[in-house]
């Protein structure tokens, strides 16, 4: 798998040949506390780049998770629905979110390097 | 608005909190724990919670039972000394403006209020009180309550007497030498105590809890501890267009005053006693791991709409999610199937008993 890509809205992509796997990131859990449901798109869904693909909800509130990269949707992780704790204990690894195959790999460029998404997020804390 | 903080707001910080802005107030939401641990720990073993935000108000003068009772409807006049009672401020159409928890101290009533409303109650309240009347808003206190199974016997270390409390009565004790008000009551579900200790003090008594392991708790495990304990939320579950028998808060209203009358909006509250209401409080458990916020809407299992979910996350106690909201009265008997609006889909849920976490107070 590629090195992984991150959105300014906390979802990391890792490139596989032209699909891409989508989570949230570790900032972004501890942005959203103990979270308690989830909800992932279903195979075959066509969902375009910044558009809502998923949703998460903590104790606290509900929140939208946005596909950083436009295509269709091939596979959505089963665990994390079963478990949404797993989310909030490994985001960046076995907790992934979607799978989705690549319409145009360009926006890819347009994602920020772990170094630049550190910085980002040391920049704008909430 | 000038944001205000409590006089624990430094070391709150200190112990990790994360805060929210909460009635004008910064309040730890939570702190490094987070919400299901916060909560967990209350409900095994005991947490404290800084609720100095709220309002401490206290009133005295002669024939003050007369006055209150016009809006509160509470048995003041046989209300002991340091006994506790939840009550309400209602509006001239039964409405409630505030819920709050009402003690007798042996010169005064101490009333304590939620933090949103206080401003708006003490005016509300003095229109009914008399130039012997004298009331102000303590701000010499802090407020604090520990909950949990272990609170008393934590407590007893540090104030001598307080594990004799029964619930929702009061005493005065000693704390480091200085006089402290405790009362043996909270809002979790659990057995715990609210305590009234000196501003120069309060971070004295947190550091002897914490000693003994007593977790700090933020407003997020306080919201999923109430809503498990089936306990309404000023704001959500209450407001002045809902009266307490919608509310299903019959209970809090002394029977003495239901039948007697002489507050506000009885005639309203009393026709809704005999005939029943259009709509009612009810406990909402979702299927499967839905949560239904609140604002959800609710509909019957024939697709009509029957009401909205006023507060609804998921209780880590009971390991579901849970909810509260109104519905049309025809559809509040327990066991009832509904339907839950979320996201453009329908799930359904079902009418359930409250509370949805059930612990035994002491008695």
């Amino acid at each position: 798998m590629s090195e992984k890509k991150f959105s300014k809205k906390h979802e990391w992509v890792s490139v596989e040949g032209d699909i891409a796997t989508v989570g949230i990131t570790k900032h972004a859990t501890e942005m959203l506390g103990d979270i308690v449901f989830v909800e992932v798109p279903e195979a075959g869904k066509v969902i375009e780049q910044n558009n809502q693909a998923a949703v998460v909800e903590s104790t606290k509130a509900a929140s939208d998770v946005y596909t950083p990269i436009s295509g269709e949707v091939t596979e959505s992780n089963k665990l994390i629905v079963d478990d949404p704790s797993s989310v909030n204990s490994d985001p960046e690894g076995v907790s992934w979110f979607f799978k989705i195959k690549i319409k145009d790999s360009s926006e890819l460029d347009g994602l920020m390097t772990k170094s630049d998404y550190d910085k980002f997020v040391a920049e704008n804390p909430s | 608005m000038e944001v205000q903080k409590t006089v624990l707001y430094n070391y709150h910080k200190i112990l990790g909190a994360k805060f929210v802005s909460f009635a004008g107030y910064e309040m730890p939401i939570q702190y490094s724990d987070g919400i299901i641990k916060e909560h967990i720990s209350t409900r095994t073993h005991a947490g404290f919670f800084d609720v100095s935000h709220m309002g401490q108000f206290y009133v005295s003068g002669e024939n003050l039972e007369v006055a209150l009772e016009k809006i509160i409807p509470a048995d003041l006049k046989n209300l002991k000394v340091n006994q506790s009672k939840y009550s309400f401020l209602l509006n001239d159409s039964g409405g409630v403006i505030d819920d709050l928890i009402i003690t007798r101290r042996e010169k005064s009533f101490c009333i304590i209020l939620n933090a949103a409303c206080k401003d708006n109650d003490i005016k509300q309240i003095s229109k009914y009180l008399g130039e012997n009347h004298k009331f102000h808003l303590c701000t010499q206190t802090s407020l604090i309550a520990v909950q949990g199974p272990k609170s008393a016997e934590i407590l007893e270390k540090h104030i001598k007497g307080v594990s004799d409390l029964k619930f929702m009565q009061g005493n005065t004790f000693e704390f480091d030498g200085e006089k402290i008000y405790v009362t043996r009551s909270g809002y979790t579900g659990e057995d715990g105590f609210e305590m009234s200790v000196l501003n120069t003090q309060v971070e004295k008594l947190i550091k002897n809890l914490l000693e003994d392991k007593v977790k700090p708790i933020g407003l997020g495990a306080r919201d999923t501890l109430r809503l498990e304990a089936g306990l309404c939320l000023y704001g959500h579950e209450l407001n002045e267009e809902i009266n307490p028998i919608e509310a299903n808060l019959k209970w809090a209203i002394a029977k003495k005053r239901r039948e007697e009358g002489g507050f506000n909006g009885w005639e309203k509250i009393k026709n809704n006693i005999e005939k029943g209401t259009s709509k009612l409080r009810v406990g909402i458990l979702p299927e499967g791991k839905i949560i239904a916020r609140e604002g959800t809407k609710i509909f019957s299992s024939t697709d009509m709409e029957i009401g909205t979910i006023t507060s609804g996350t998921f209780g880590p106690s009971v390991n579901v999610p849970v909810a509260m909201g109104y519905v049309n009265s025809n559809f509040s008997k327990i066991g009832t199937i509904i339907k839950l609006e979320v996201r453009g889909k329908k799930y359904e849920a079902k009418v359930a008993e409250l509370p949805f976490y059930k612990k035994s107070y002491a008695k």
